[in-house]
């Protein structure tokens, strides 16, 4: 649901109003629904000469049944063709009445500050061209994985485009950069099919690394990519944490909720309505690790996907803050995540190929007054995910993170109103996120397909100011 | 019983300059200017009273007076009233496909040689009695007496007196062939500049050749025009660029400029047996290989009305083994600028070559500089039937000029459809 001003200024009566008073006036984000095609309209799809990943990208959107176009250029044409793709022609001098829902660039070629202006090249004719709900997305390949510090600087600098670009397109567009690392290039579905769909509503801004995963990405039902998966999902009882279960229910996991003992009423009632069962725990108390791993193996052989959603606010500036405010905080969103990992890892309940996604939080990266406990323990749970990301892999486990920033729940809810206002505006979306865009990130990292990231943390923040 | 395939050869032909619609031509019928274009052939050729295998022709737009128009027109000729002859229609592929029809007859052994031809007027269009005033007409001839003539035609209202003149529309899908087109040119990215630069291009090519002589055995004047009424030989690419879109809106980049204008004419083409040629002594300007006609589906598919010869060519060229390079000169009708220029694309293209034509690879890129070497339709203009008469002998006597070659003729017609041929050549050996 949008919020009130949101629904507000889109009604016939509020458009007037906020047209005449110059407020803003906030798109209703395209959300998924079961069903939907991934893009519901026209991709262009282009290459600065010299680049590596239009093949990839072109197989990725062939497998997504996309109407794709691209200009007229021999390498993008045969990208297409191999990739079987019967694309349209778009040649930004005579447009017509081209419009798109995605823009896809693979920026590999660019070698050099000044190839840079691929980015214009490409951009600049159809950025006015695009459909409400856009989705851009810019590959690249990361500075670390470059040549030579010309290019290093000239893949960096993408960062900049896309960031810029995310404030510019409106409409309730996204912009987004994707480095492909060289010998990744089959790990880019899943990526691409999150960010392009209008599951990553309240993505934007971000910058996505994918490497070579342990084994080839499995081929996935794009509508059930999660079949026969099971999830453990920690904190599931409301919140974002019930959105975290019904995404990945819908997206054909079992899933495993878990609380604390008082909510199991509650818990039971989101678990058994998406067909799943639950498990009360406390994560904090020591023997949580143990019987969590013990019921997984017990009730299901194990575990394929961890999601570690459970999480506290105990505000208070430092000064105030008693130690016990902070103990709490750092344990339940932190330390109790590392020692559910370890367990889960040393016992073997963690099923080959498994993902563990962490909920960390923009507070965490950009800090926020009166949360020096909370944001500790999120930019630690970052810290983790990047340390784990290389141990992990070895098992063939993944790690990543999503960031929320402003979601509305009811934890937002009861935040004073005109903080309230500033974090639900202070974004290129104008508006708060709602939980299942936190889910949807999640479901993405948790694709058996997604093999390709590792160690990543996303924001879903509607490319908030804060942190930025 | 098998036949040993003899070889076509093209001797040569003959057409009459083409009009502007509604100018020099305007007094002269299908009949008079296909006789024209023949009598000059048989001067040309001293057929005079010769029995010729067949005279195969036809006309796109026809009147109901046009009713056996070939055989009628055989008999206004100096030819042997003896010559047999019949009508074809291909919409714009009328013209070569006759000549295809008679080289087959040729090439089997049934006949020994036989005029191709085409004849347009747009001057002198049928005008249709539109649907209402038909059936009153229909009601008056019925009538039984003068009373009720008059009552039927007291039935006429002043609406019913505008004349359904013939627009060149698809029956279909309602568009003329030019928004077709302005469609098709979009999809393909087709720029104003590059059209433009192909018209240019195709008044300088016709009127060099009428400079050097290149036509003088090709043309005959008639009614006072001694060469192509359209043809504009200072015409430039600044010039054409001012020009207003007529097609595909506002935006549109297709022009009257690089669109072919409406235009009246004829042209015949003389085919036959080597055998033949040699009893007469008459050079062989080049042998008509061979010929592929294909058709696309632009109503329910999702293909362009004129994309047909992009399908033929590559058909024919697999069945003889060849590449689109392995010709020396291409002769690709210029119905619209935007259309030889999306063909062009659609062959250079890996996405339509393997998706369409379900190729490995592309056909590729021809060499720009054999295409319409000696102009062609933009320039001379188009009467839908004569221009494969034009085409086949230009093409032919180019090839003989030249010592010999390879030609590839691609002509795209109303309906979706395209005919292609190929001419070679051992010059004048
Ligand atoms: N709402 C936002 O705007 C926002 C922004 C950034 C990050 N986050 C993070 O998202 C996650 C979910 O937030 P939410 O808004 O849904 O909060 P919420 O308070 O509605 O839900 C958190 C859930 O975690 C459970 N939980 C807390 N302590 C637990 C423990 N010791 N053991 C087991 N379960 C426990 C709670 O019972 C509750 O069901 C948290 O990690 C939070 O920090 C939220």
């Amino acid at each position: 649901m949008p919020d009130t001003y949101t629904s507000l200024a889109n009604s016939p009566i509020g458009k007037l109003i906020t047209g005449q008073l110059g407020l803003p006036r906030p798109t209703i984000l395209e959300r998924y629904s079961p069903g939907d095609a991934t893009i519901s309209g026209q991709v262009l799809l282009g290459a600065a000469p010299g680049g590596r990943l239009a093949p990839a990208a072109a197989t990725v959107l062939a497998g997504l049944s996309a109407n794709v176009s691209t200009a007229l250029r021999g390498d993008l044409r045969k990208a297409a063709a191999d990739a079987g793709l019967d694309a349209a022609v778009f040649n930004g001098e005579v447009p017509g009445d081209a419009r798109f829902k995605a823009l896809v660039f693979d920026a590999t070629g660019i070698t050099d500050s000044t190839q840079l202006r691929e980015l214009h090249a490409f951009f600049h004719p159809v950025v006015r061209r695009t459909q409400s709900c856009s989705r851009v997305v810019v590959l690249g390949t990361a500075p670390e994985d470059t040549g030579s510090p010309r290019e290093a600087a000239a893949q960096r600098a993408l960062e900049g485009f896309t960031r810029s670009l995310g404030k510019e397109i409106g409409q309730g567009g996204t912009v987004q950069l994707v480095y492909v690392a060289p010998g990744a290039e089959a790990f880019l579905g899943s990526t691409l099919r999150f960010l392009l769909s209008a599951r990553s509503a309240y993505v934007s801004g971000q910058v996505v690394r994918i490497n070579q995963g342990a084994a080839t990405p499995p081929v996935v039902d794009v509508h059930r990519p999660l079949e026969g998966k099971v999830a453990l999902v920690t904190g599931a009882s409301r919140g974002i944490g019930a959105a975290i279960a019904s995404v990945l229910a819908r997206d054909g996991a079992h899933v495993v909720g878990l609380d604390i003992p008082p909510l199991a009423e509650d818990l039971e009632a989101v678990t058994s309505a998406l067909g799943g069962s639950f498990l009360t725990a406390d994560i904090t108390t020591d023997d949580a690790p143990q019987s969590i791993a013990l019921h997984l193996q017990e009730a299901h052989g194990g575990v394929d996907i961890v999601v570690h959603n459970a999480g506290i606010t105990q505000d208070r500036t430092l000064a105030r803050m008693k130690p016990e405010r902070w103990e709490r905080v750092l344990d339940i969103n932190l330390s109790s995540e590392e020692r559910i990992n370890d367990e889960l890892l040393s016992s073997g309940v963690l099923n080959t190929g498994a993902r563990i996604v962490c909920v960390s939080s923009i507070a965490g990266i950009a800090g926020n007054n009166g949360q020096t406990n909370y944001g500790t323990s999120k930019a630690g749970v970052a810290g983790m995910v990047v340390a784990m990301a290389p141990v992990l892999a070895k098992q063939q486990v993944t790690i990543n993170a999503v960031a929320p920033g402003f979601i509305e729940t009811q934890m937002t809810a009861a935040v004073p109103i005109a903080i309230r206002e500033a974090g639900r505006r202070m974004n290129s979306m104008s508006q708060g996120g709602l939980p299942v865009d936190v889910a949807e990130a999640i479901a993405w990292f948790a694709a058996p397909d997604s093999g390709g990231l590792n160690g990543n943390v996303v924001r879903v923040c509607g490319q908030s100011l804060l942190g930025a | 019983m098998t036949t040993e395939l003899r070889k076509v050869a093209v001797l040569g032909g003959n057409r009459i300059p083409f009009a502007r619609s509604n100018s020099a031509y305007a007094a002269a019928s299908n009949q008079d200017m296909l006789t024209a274009a023949l009598d000059g052939l048989v001067s040309r050729f001293a057929l005079e009273g010769e029995r010729l295998g067949e005279v195969v022709a036809g006309a796109v737009l026809k009147h109901s007076r046009d009713f056996n128009l070939t055989r009628e027109t055989v008999m206004s000729t100096r030819l042997d009233a003896a010559t047999p002859a019949y009508d074809i229609q291909q919409a714009c592929g009328t013209g070569l496909q006759a000549a295809l029809l008679v080289a087959n007859k040729i090439a089997l052994g049934q006949i020994d040689c036989g005029v191709a031809g085409g004849v347009d007027t747009t001057s002198d269009a049928p005008l249709a009695v539109g649907d209402d005033l038909r059936k009153l007409l229909i009601k008056l001839n019925n009538a039984r007496s003068t009373g009720d003539r008059l009552k039927v035609l007291a039935g006429v209202r002043p609406g019913m007196i505008v004349p359904a003149i013939p627009r060149n529309e698809e029956p279909r899908t309602g568009l003329s062939m030019g928004e077709h087109q302005a469609r098709t040119g979009a999809r393909w990215g087709v720029t104003r500049a590059e059209q433009d630069e192909l018209t240019a291009r195709s008044h300088h090519n016709l009127a060099a050749a009428y400079e050097r002589g290149f036509q003088a055995d090709l043309v005959t004047p008639f009614l006072g025009l001694e060469r192509d009424q359209n043809l504009r030989p200072d015409s430039s690419v600044e010039k054409l660029a001012k020009l207003k879109p007529v097609f595909g809106g506002p935006q549109g980049t297709m022009t009257a400029g690089n669109s072919t204008p409406l235009s009246d004419g004829a042209a015949a083409v003389l085919l036959a047996s080597e055998e033949w040629a040699q009893e007469r002594g008459l050079p062989v300007l080049a042998h008509l290989v061979t010929g592929e006609t294909a058709a696309v589906d632009y109503v329910g598919g999702d293909e362009g009305l004129l994309m047909a010869p992009a399908y033929a060519v590559p058909r024919m060229l697999d069945r003889l083994g060849l590449t689109l390079q392995d010709f020396d000169i291409y002769e690709i009708h210029e119905a619209f600028a935007s259309q030889v220029l999306s063909t062009l694309k659609a062959w250079e293209d890996a996405v339509f070559c393997q998706e369409r034509l379900g190729r490995s690879a592309p056909l590729g890129a021809i060499d720009r500089s054999r295409l319409n070497v000696n102009g062609s339709s933009l320039a001379a203009g188009h009467p839908f039937a004569a221009t494969g008469g034009r085409i086949v002998a230009a093409a032919a006597k180019e090839l003989y000029e030249r010592g010999g070659g390879r030609a590839l003729i691609s002509i795209c017609a109303a309906g979706g459809q395209g005919v292609v041929a190929i001419l070679e050549s051992n010059g004048s050996n």
